[in-house]
């Protein structure tokens, strides 16, 4: 039985961290409901018309830095399976990967990339520097 | 810091320190805050190259897949240069174009990072995310003028072939994994040394998708179709960059990997380097004398140096090794500086690079004028510059080791080239302006100063190269 | 257990079929796509060859080819919709401001 304590502990802590980002946004967040935003299914434009319509070009550049992103979690895994045998070095040099990885983050975040926000306000954004929290 | 298992790569990690930098400072930049990034750079630069200069003839490794030798070090050295150049050749560009500066410099620095990775990389996969490196960094260069569709369109021809060559080059790494167990370069050399593999067809596949991926890369024929248009898109500076640093560090490459892993089969790859050495040479030189735009004569002129370049890969006795380093040295000053003359001329709305353009440039810009005829003459192989000590030492590598052919066929190529060439200084010199003079930009002194700076290099390595062929032989006596 | 010949050829003709893709293809995307074919059909190489040879250095290697067709795909995509912005076509054929 012992055996299973690990995944006890890795299932509470999952649910966990769930329930507490959850909770957290819905403490936190700003509430501004639209029609749009109450539909039941929601992703950013309307849910039903025309297949072949236009997409804004911000669709691609997120798709594009999700991807970037995304795809380095492929070293996480090898990473995280011979987590023992790489000890503090193994450590070492996935920090420095992420740490570079980070700049291309903070990067991608202060140019406004991120934004979905009209251009004027991302610039506004840009030139105050972060907005500080609500 | 020294004596560990860093010690190799920490040239590129001066330069890749750099680029980060310059990523955060543009990141943190207000709106219209000037910001020295430029100068970062070169800073990093200048750090690569002083840790070459004290890792010189140490030999180090790092994790067996980086080898800091002199083969190494010394083009590294090469691509500090090209960097170091092009970025003084730059401030005015960017001004100019009104380029976004902080991207500009980051991605050149990553790019050298990429080359000065390729040239010392022991190990075929990390040739291959050097390359990729290096790659990924031009083609988004290539177009950085978002605006211009020709910028554009050249960044995307040069993408599709770029992928599209270092997926067969990947295949090729691929099968000689298969076959050898290894990627390692050493170890690929020592297992095909040892067993007779010569009957087996998929080691001749893996050479030729190796040979096909390196041959897209350095433009030889016939796989050069993307280069006159990826170098008459971009921006004039960033052709001189690519066409000298992509090349140096796919030719270091190219002989690390020819010359140690697959020296066993020799037999098998001269000829056929032979014959894209020939191809090379005749076609550059020939349609380049067809052209009438100056970035695309100096692409096809490109084309051609690349093939000498491979004729002393053919003829790889000892001057010939030697000959390579030096003239990559020779080639990379020249053409840089005659493409910073070239965008230094630029303006934002015409970019003055058709030959007429140059007409009468003596009378309205007698510095400029003399510093292009000192290039151009230079990368016409005539004495008493670089190119003709670099020429000279490529041919009589290929007569020693007994390739008549394309000693002759380079001499002859040689003379061609010279006479286009020499179109361009008699127009700046002779002809008068019919009709307005084209707007010019006003020069910059940091400009100036870079092309002073390769002129001198040019006439120097041109009447005193001992000292400098010297350490090319010492380079490459630590390998091979 | 599947001899190592089968994946050889499997990877061989998702090399080929991508590589005729970007010859014979008339969308810019439809060509990125055959370039990804390509280069997963070396992945399939990689892993068979580890496999065989029975070292996991073919799987370590398929990851970073994976990252790097990753940021060739971005990088690719990127410069596709700065040429759709001038050309409004995705047609190889209309892209002719540069002798081909």
């Amino acid at each position: 039985m012992d055996g299973w304590l690990g995944v006890l502990i890795m299932l509470v802590l999952g649910v966990g961290f769930a329930a507490v980002m959850i909770g957290l946004s819905v403490l936190l967040g700003p509430k501004n409901p639209t029609p749009e935003k109450l539909a039941p299914y929601e992703c950013g434009m309307p849910a039903v018309g025309d297949a072949r319509e236009r997409h804004s070009v911000k669709f691609y550049l997120v798709a594009m830095i999700f991807l970037l992103f995304d795809i380095e979690i492929a070293f996480l895994y090898p990473w995280a399976v011979a987590l023992r045998d790489l000890g503090w070095p193994g450590l070492m040099q996935i920090v420095t990967f992420f740490m570079i990885l980070s700049v291309g983050y903070l990067y991608v975040w202060r140019k406004g990339a991120l934004d979905w926000a009209p251009a004027a306000r991302a610039r506004n954004a840009l030139r105050r520097g972060p907005r500080k929290a609500a | 810091m020294f004596n560990s298992s860093f010690d190799a790569v920490v040239p590129m990690l001066c330069v890749t320190l750099a680029a980060l930098a310059a990523m955060g400072a543009e990141a943190f930049r207000a709106r219209d805050e000037k910001m020295p990034i430029g100068g970062l750079g070169i800073i990093g630069l200048v750090g690569a190259g002083v840790a070459c200069a004290l890792l010189w003839n140490r030999n180090t490794s790092s994790f067996g897949v980086i080898v800091a030798d002199n083969f190494g070090l010394f083009v590294t050295m090469v691509l500090v240069i090209v960097g170091i150049l092009t970025i003084m050749f730059s401030s005015q560009v960017l001004e100019v174009d009104n380029l976004p500066r902080g991207e500009y410099y980051a991605l050149l620095l990553f790019g050298i990072a990429g080359m000065m990775m390729m040239a010392t990389a022991n190990d075929l996969l990390v040739v291959f995310i050097s390359l990729e490196i290096l790659s990924l960094a031009v083609y988004v260069l290539t177009g950085i003028r978002r605006d211009d569709p020709r910028s554009t369109e050249a960044a995307f021809k040069y993408f599709l072939l770029g992928a599209f060559s270092s997926a067969f080059f990947l295949y090729g790494i691929a099968f000689t994994y298969g076959l050898t167990g290894s990627t390692r370069l050493d170890r690929i050399g020592a297992f095909l040394a040892a067993q007779s593999m010569s009957d087996n067809p998929l080691i001749l596949v893996a050479l030729g998708l190796l040979l096909v991926g390196f041959a897209f890369k350095i433009s030889a024929v016939p796989f050069h179709m993307w280069t006159p248009d990826a170098y008459e898109g971009a921006p004039a500076i960033v052709t001189g960059f690519m066409s000298t640093g992509v090349k140096a560090a796919a030719f270091a490459a190219f002989a690390r990997v020819f010359l140690s892993a697959f020296e066993p089969f020799s037999q098998q790859w001269v000829p056929v380097i032979w014959v894209l050495a020939a191809a090379t040479m005749i076609l550059g030189t020939v349609v380049g004398v067809a052209q009438s735009n100056l970035k695309r004569m100096l692409a096809y002129s490109s084309i051609a140096h690349g093939g000498y370049l491979l004729v002393g890969l053919v003829a790889a006795n000892q001057i010939g090794k030697a000959a390579i380093l030096f003239y990559l040295l020779a080639y990379a000053i020249t053409n840089l500086a005659a493409f910073g003359v070239i965008a230094m001329l630029a303006s934002s709305n015409d970019e003055n690079e058709e030959l007429r353009d140059y007409k009468g440039l003596w009378h309205t810009h007698p510095a400029l004028a003399a510093m292009m005829t000192v290039c151009l003459l230079s990368l016409g192989g005539l004495p008493p510059t670089v190119g003709f000590v670099g020429k000279w030492y490529i041919f009589s590598a290929a007569v020693s080791s007994g390739y008549y052919g394309l000693a002759v066929i380079g001499m002859l190529t040689s003379v061609v080239s010279v006479f286009f060439y020499l179109r361009v200084v008699v127009m700046m010199y002779m002809s008068e302006r019919e009709g307005p003079e084209p707007v010019r930009p006003r020069i910059a002194r940091m400009g100036m100063v870079a092309l002073t700076l390769s002129v001198i290099l040019i006439f120097y390595l041109g009447i005193l190269p001992t000292r400098v062929l010297d350490y090319a032989a010492e380079s490459i006596a630590t390998i091979f | 257990m599947i001899p190592l010949d089968h994946y050889l050829i499997v990877s061989a003709i998702l090399f080929a079929i991508g590589t005729a893709g970007v010859f014979l293809r008339k969308n810019l995307i439809t060509i990125l796509l055959s370039i990804e074919i390509m280069l997963n059909a070396v992945n399939l190489t990689f892993v068979a060859f580890g496999r065989s040879l029975g070292t996991v250095d073919g799987q370590i290697i398929t990851f970073f080819v994976m990252t790097v067709a990753a940021a060739e795909a971005a990088v690719g995509l990127a410069i596709i919709i700065a040429l759709y912005r001038h050309r409004e076509s995705l047609n190889p054929d209309t892209f002719s401001s540069l002798k081909w």
